[in-house]
């Protein structure tokens, strides 16, 4: 194994943790619902998106028709725009034909890991962490709905914190480095907090809000620093 | 429940247009350096409001435990680095203390 596979595997390791529980939570929750064992698996295999998913299955549950689920879904993803836009500057050239195999694998928690990883990306870096992330994904929507909840109760609510925790793991070297992104990262923690308590915002939208707001203030008041140390 | 497929389809579809456009659009681009400013920030700002408040409601039941599990991928994080430590030593510290 190259020097960058086995660095994306370590980093792949914890969204694997986190993804997995969730998904067997997802899995549970389609079977309960009737929905088929070859449709909860498309829903987690060709969405791959997880928040979204959760809510779809609610909303049908609720009575609520095609159209409309699929524009909720249309705007709770719709962040992974903006991850995408920075992730396809930061590999410029390099994505090359496998744009459209990357762009598949874009989530929160992957978009997180390599925005926050110093130095070029490599390929090999970006699929290893996104097939990670999508192995868990998917093997714990199966898991879930062939075995139902066969982890133990306190370990899957203990694995509730693995996501925050990497995302707080990622962030930590970058916060030592520089007190702007701290800056950053507090202010759109405060907006965010501010905008889901007034509760007015649709689902997702509260973060495309957040970055939008917090990034422009960047770029306008902080460019300099923070362009170097992000790009290391 | 009446077939998903169609569901299914749809909603990959708004989830995947979203990913892909900028990388079709934007790559390696020319770009005025405002804009190229603003995305530089997009990690940032995008973190923050991805932990916080998201992270206080982790685990309904046992706020404090999250927050002992914070604090210990904040004390190994910086201490040694890395992602794997901090988060399956978060993960333990919860379970430990939901054990209890």
């Amino acid at each position: 194994m190259t020097e960058m596979a086995r660095k994306a595997v370590k980093a792949g390791i914890p969204i694997f943790i986190g993804y997995f529980p969730a998904a067997v939570a997802f899995g549970i929750l389609a079977k309960g619902y009737d929905v088929s064992l070859l449709e909860t698996f498309l829903f987690s295999a060709v969405v791959f998106a997880g928040a979204s998913q959760f809510i779809a299955l609610n909303l049908l549950v609720s009575g609520v028709g095609y159209m409309g689920i699929i524009l909720t879904t249309l705007l709770v993803n719709f962040r992974h725009f903006l991850m995408s836009a920075y992730l396809s500057r930061r590999m410029g050239a390099l994505a090359g034909k496998y744009k459209f195999l990357m762009a598949f694998g874009v989530t929160d928690e992957v978009f997180s890991v390599l925005s926050f990883t110093p130095g070029s990306l490599s390929k090999t870096f970006v699929f290893v962490l996104q097939v990670s992330a999508y192995t868990g994904w998917v093997s714990g929507t199966l898991a879930g709905y062939i075995l139902g909840g066969f982890l133990p109760q306190v370990l899957t609510q203990s694995m509730g914190i693995a996501l925050y925790s990497l995302l707080l793991a990622v962030l930590l070297p970058e916060l030592k480095k520089s007190c702007r992104i701290l800056l950053l990262t507090i202010s759109s923690g405060i907006l965010n907090t501010v905008l889901v308590k007034m509760a007015i915002l649709p689902d997702g939208w509260t973060i495309i809000v957040c970055i939008v707001v917090i990034a422009l203030a960047g770029a306008f008041f902080i460019e300099d620093e923070l362009g170097d140390s992000v790009d290391g | 429940m009446d077939n998903l497929i169609f569901l299914i389809a749809g909603m990959a579809a708004v989830t995947y247009g979203p990913r892909l456009a900028p990388f079709l659009f934007l790559g390696d681009r020319k770009i005025p350096g405002r804009v190229d400013a603003f995305l530089k920030c997009i990690p940032a700002a995008a973190i923050g409001a991805l932990i916080i408040p998201g992270v206080f409601n982790a685990i309904p039941e046992a706020p404090v435990a999250v927050l002992c599990g914070m604090a210990f991928t904040i004390i190994a994080g910086l201490w040694k680095g890395g992602v794997i430590v901090p988060v399956i030593g978060s993960v333990l510290v919860v379970y430990f203390i939901l054990l209890l």
